[in-house]
């Protein structure tokens, strides 16, 4: 199982995955129809992008009165059924971290559907800072940044004692 | 009828008497001159005098978007501000980066014409499509950075914003607009135009869609120019790692970075400014304007010495070297806090190091007497660059008040206007002509003054296959480069996307965009029409042939040492051929024939 994978230290702050997302979901652009949100910290220059966990436990999946929210346990993708939903909004509520919004007309609820398994985000995101991993890999670059700062010491401490 | 690229609209705001209108885009010119820059020019031809005082009521601003901005092209988040030039006087175009072009699609306009003056401080609140005036008499004095952060707090959070600093609103000729607090509209003195107007910033924020003619062409034309420069040697791999400071080594490998207000055009110590250095002592991390791939913009912080803590965007190569080689300082941390600085107040780096370089040779020669500096001015001191970077921006005292306005107006202060490293009263950036012949033809035929970003011969001359000594060819290749940029500028998105993708690549986006039959022989016919009605804008401004030249240093005195030792720049070998090539005559006048060509006949 695939799943997105966010780096907030190489995020630049260009905003092309929203503008991915929105087209890939719309046919159009517009940053308020992404499901995927870059904040910029303008004063620390600081960007941070957030989008869907397709948590494990769904609030938005527990909370939804017509079950238009379902998790697929294969893909782990929390999926929304269009035709179920009422728009009670009541899973923009429940979710603790704001990734299930209404698009840009206020009336259609939108979250990440992962594109079906090729998300579009991906693509653009040049200094892969978005990345779509296999369940497995998801934390091995992380793993191998502090292993290679360790193995430095790692060296030194051979020497001294020696 | 508009089938996409643009919005079709354009907001009027007069701030003499608050009215706000909304008016549809003229779509012929949208198809004769795109928007940005070609537009902007074309609407202050037809609305101003071009013999207005830049200061006045009757000079407009305008911000303009292009057909691309607020859509997934490579590196469009471009806004232009186009003005008649408070440095010069000449039509001024001066874009940033950012969000904000984008943001203003999304809100329903393609751009914002800004008239008259507000008898007291004012900034521009563009809230999904409705449109307010409001005070800001608690916003005026303070720094870019300060200004957007309160605006939107007055606002909304997540607003982008367009701001001056103080150096705008004190009508600095050198001083910059600031997109987001810290991406810089930092040529011709464009935050002059706007202090002159009372105006200290506008915040836009939409919610409309932004649509292209055909979607699927066109994400097909925009993943193409994406991959094509992702390959490239600078855009996708040099720029990304190292800024545009890579070129600071480069540059100076071929002895082409002027160096102590360019009586040398080779530095020593430049790997001490460098990129690398850069990279490796200051660098946090890359940022990207809107639907950048490039990502060259920096964010940086001093963490030692005098100056630690100081954190900001950039520097950018021209800064380091403005602030750095220009005045002979190897001292890194200086620069950056330099750069920080100017962003905070608003004010041009190119301009303003140049300037400080030009009072340094001043001073050393002792044309400029010495109880006139408040300290000692000598090339190489890294602390009186910075002090006297602050003292500019502040306007204190007369030396600060003078230093703001540029070193055309400093060093004929002072007698000695030669020593003003400028074309058209603007400072030349960081490639001496002397090394790098076709910049030299680049910054004197520049329309809006010297200028590097009109052309970019560099990327050619020195980045790419054709001999920087070389004559022959230059007066060719700087006019199609000018032609090209021209329509670029026009279109919304990123210079630097030109080093990979060709009149082709964009043409085929802006084609797929817009719905306009544009190929690339038509793309490039809409950037000579462009520079053009330009040219006859300066020539009603009161412009001639006389203001298309360099400082005499650049054309007499050889330099000193380095690769190009001993050359000089031989503009006449290039200019009469450029004129023809225009189509112009020998006084730099378009001939009826080329007018006619272009259809812009009715202008002369």
């Amino acid at each position: 199982m695939r799943v997105l994978m966010l780096d907030q230290a190489k995020c630049t702050g260009c905003r092309a995955c929203e503008y991915a997302c929105s087209f890939e979901h719309t046919g159009k652009f517009n940053p308020l129809d992404s499901r995927i949100k870059v904040n910029e910290f303008w004063e620390d220059l600081t960007f941070v992008p957030s989008v869907c966990l397709q948590c494990e436990r769904a609030y938005c999946e527990e909370v939804c009165p017509t079950s238009a929210l379902t998790k697929n346990p294969e893909t782990g993708v929390v999926e929304l059924e269009k035709e179920k939903c009422i728009g009670c909004k009541q899973c923009i509520v429940a979710c603790p971290w704001g990734s299930i919004k209404l698009d840009h007309t206020g009336k259609e609820v939108i979250k990440c559907d992962n594109c079906g398994g090729d998300p579009a985000c991906i693509k653009v995101c040049y200094p892969d800072a978005l990345s779509y991993e296999e369940v497995e890999d998801i934390t091995n670059v992380k793993v191998l940044e502090t292993a290679t700062r360790l193995k430095e010491i790692a060296k030194d401490l051979v020497k001294g004692g020696a | 009828m508009i089938k996409g690229g643009f919005k079709g609209k354009l907001l009027r705001v007069n701030l003499t008497t608050k009215e706000v209108k909304s008016e549809a885009l003229n779509e012929e010119w949208a198809k004769k001159y795109l928007g940005g820059r070609g537009y902007g020019t074309r609407l202050m031809l037809e609305e101003i005098d071009p013999k207005v005082d830049p200061l006045s009521e009757e000079n407009k601003v305008i911000f303009a978007t292009g057909p691309l901005d607020g859509t997934l092209a490579p590196s469009s988040g471009r806004t232009m501000v186009i003005t008649k030039g408070p440095l010069n006087g000449a039509i001024a175009s001066s874009n940033a980066g950012g969000h904000f072009g984008p943001a203003l699609k999304h809100a329903g306009y393609d751009m914002i014409v800004v008239e008259g003056k507000s008898s007291e401080p004012v900034y521009i609140w563009i809230n999904k499509g409705k449109v307010e005036i409001r005070f800001a008499r608690e916003i005026w004095g303070k720094l870019a950075d300060e200004s957007d952060e309160l605006i939107r707090e007055q606002t909304h959070p997540l607003a982008e914003t367009m701001t001056i600093g103080p150096a705008g609103e004190k009508l600095s000729r050198i001083s910059s607009v600031m997109f987001n607090g810290h991406r810089a509209s930092g040529r011709t003195g464009v935050g002059a135009a706007v202090g002159s107007k009372n105006l200290k910033g506008i915040a836009v924020r939409g919610n409309e869609d932004t649509t292209v003619a055909d979607p699927e062409a066109f994400m097909k034309a925009v993943y193409k120019a994406r991959d094509i420069l992702s390959k490239d040697a600078f855009a996708g791999q040099g720029a990304a790692m190292l800024g545009t400071a890579m070129l600071v080594n480069v540059i100076n490998g071929v002895g082409g970075l002027p160096t102590n207000n360019a009586q040398d055009a080779f530095f020593p110590e430049a790997n001490k400014i460098s990129g690398e250095t850069l990279r490796e002592n200051h660098l946090i991390r890359n940022e990207g304007c809107a639907e950048c791939p490039i990502a060259c913009g920096r964010v940086t912080v001093v963490k030692s010495g005098p100056y630690k803590g100081n954190i900001g965007g950039g520097p950018e190569y021209e800064s380091i070297w403005s602030f750095g080689a220009m005045c002979g300082v190897s001292d890194l941390d200086a620069v950056i806090s330099a750069n920080h600085l100017c962003d905070k107040y608003g004010i041009d780096t190119i301009s303003l190091g140049s300037t400080i370089a030009c009072a340094m040779e001043l001073y050393e020669k002792g044309y400029m007497p010495k109880e006139d500096a408040p300290f000692e001015l000598r090339f190489g001191s890294g602390e009186a660059m910075l002090k006297a970077v602050e003292l500019a921006c502040k306007q204190e005292g007369d030396f600060g008040k003078l230093l703001a306005q540029g070193s055309y107006r400093f060093a004929e202060h002072y007698g000695h206007p030669e020593l003003s490293m400028s074309a058209k009263k603007q400072e030349f950036p960081a490639y001496d002509p002397r090394a790098i012949k076709g910049m030299g033809l680049e910054y004197a035929t520049s329309n809006r003054g010297a200028c590097h970003v009109r052309g970019y011969g560099t990327a050619v001359e020195v980045l790419g296959d054709a001999d920087q000594y070389a004559y022959e060819g230059k007066a060719a290749l700087i006019k199609t480069l000018q032609d090209l940029t021209a329509a670029l500028d026009s279109s919304g998105i990123c210079l630097f996307t030109t080093f990979g993708l060709s009149a082709n690549e964009l043409a085929e986006m802006v084609s797929t965009a817009t719905g306009f039959p544009i190929d690339a022989q038509e793309f490039m016919k809409i950037g000579e029409r462009i520079w053009n009605i330009e040219k006859i804008f300066n020539l009603k401004a009161g412009f001639t042939r006389q203001d298309d030249t360099l400082p005499p240093r650049i054309l007499s005195e050889p330099i000193k040492t380095g690769p190009s030792k001993g050359h000089v720049e031989e503009l006449g070998k290039m200019l009469d051929e450029y004129y023809q090539l225009r189509g112009w005559d020998k006084n730099s006048v378009p001939t009826d024939e080329k007018l006619k060509e272009l259809e812009v006949q009715i202008l002369k």
